[in-house]
């Protein structure tokens, strides 16, 4: 089932942007293995570009591990919120760690969002089935990207990057309920201004001021939250 | 030029970035077998993680980082703009919305690059 929604829109936007990735690991002087591989493991789009960016202008080492670190920050909060849907399936629950490792944005969102309407006992089937088709794809994508990278104009391999930030938006875009809401409308506006302030540090304050700001005016606007 | 000897090469390297970013997720399974999945605490770290992913994209869109740095601001926020009103015309549907701020940018990145205009 899970695969089945992947089927849908998921895997093309994963197919473009690890096909764009694949151009930028090469154009970045990663080898094709390392490139490939790296979509499997790291498995997050902002890491794996700063992993690759940053390879290339011979930054330091734990410089390039930090950064890419940094850059996938978001899975922390993003686990925590997910794995309770998982919580009541003992025999999916026993394979958390490395459920973990298969979410990505994609991944979690779809199943934040279909996975509350779905039996205890169908919900790691699903995401693992979605996660799995999208990671497959991933790595595919990652593969061709490399090959075609050089002979793809700038202006492709820019804008299949560009379709992850949009993806994504439109994704959110048309969530309903309110906690969610609020905390995306003070992340917006607060994103920027602390890239401003700190581009490495930035990210965690952004989430947990606009995190809590959101959560306390849900709680005072009391109601049901949809 | 990095200097990957220490670590074993570009494996290595891999390996680390890999490591460093497993240890988000992994924490964060670690801490959710800890706190009460219907409680409060739940909820408030849904809201970090939303407020985390919505300035990352409003960041990557407004002040990008690397190949998207690379292109110009106007010509981003032309296409967000184009998507949203395609998004809100089709009765807040993510596909058109993501399909038309795509196909604008793709025009732009383009004209930029080859004039077409």
């Amino acid at each position: 089932m899970g695969m089945g929604d992947a089927f849908r829109m998921p895997v093309y936007v994963v197919a473009a942007s690890m096909l764009g990735f694949g151009s930028l690991a090469r154009d970045s002087g990663l080898s094709f293995s390392v490139s490939v591989v790296s979509t499997a493991t790291v498995w997050g789009l902002p890491g794996q570009v700063a992993f690759a960016e940053m390879f290339a202008v011979g930054a330091p080492v734990m410089a390039i591990a930090l950064a890419s670190s940094m850059a996938n920050l978001r899975f922390l909060p993003m686990s925590i919120s997910m794995m309770p849907l998982f919580r009541y399936d003992p025999k999916g629950w026993r394979w958390r760690y490395l459920l973990v490792a298969m979410m990505s944005v994609n991944t979690w969102a779809l199943t934040l969002r279909h996975a509350p309407h779905l039996n205890e006992n169908q919900r790691v089937p699903y995401f693992t089935g979605l996660s799995v088709t999208c990671m497959t794809t991933g790595v595919v994508a990652t593969a061709l990207g490399y090959h075609l990278a050089g002979n793809l104009p700038f202006y492709i391999t820019v804008s299949l990057i560009f379709l992850n930030p949009m993806y994504f938006i439109f994704l959110f875009a048309s969530i309903r309920q309110r906690s969610c809401i609020l905390a995306m409308m003070i992340g917006a506006v607060l994103g920027p201004l602390f890239h401003l302030i700190s581009p490495d540090w930035g990210l965690p304050f952004v989430g947990a001021i606009a995190g809590s700001a959101a959560f306390l005016l849900d709680r005072r606007m009391g109601g049901d939250g949809e | 030029m990095n200097n990957l000897e220490p670590i074993g090469g570009l494996w290595g390297l891999l390996l680390l970035v890999t490591a460093t970013t497993y240890v988000w997720r992994g924490a964060g399974a670690a801490i959710a077998a800890r706190i009460n999945p219907d409680g409060p605490l739940s909820q408030w770290f849904s809201c970090v993680a939303y407020g985390m992913l919505a300035g990352l994209m409003s960041r990557i869109l407004l002040m990008p980082v690397g190949i998207l740095a690379e292109t110009l601001l106007i010509d981003r926020l032309i296409a967000f703009a184009a998507g949203f009103a395609v998004f809100m015309v089709f009765k807040r549907n993510m596909l058109p919305g993501m399909i038309g701020s795509v196909a604008v940018f793709v025009v732009l990145a383009a004209h930029r690059e080859i004039g077409i205009f």
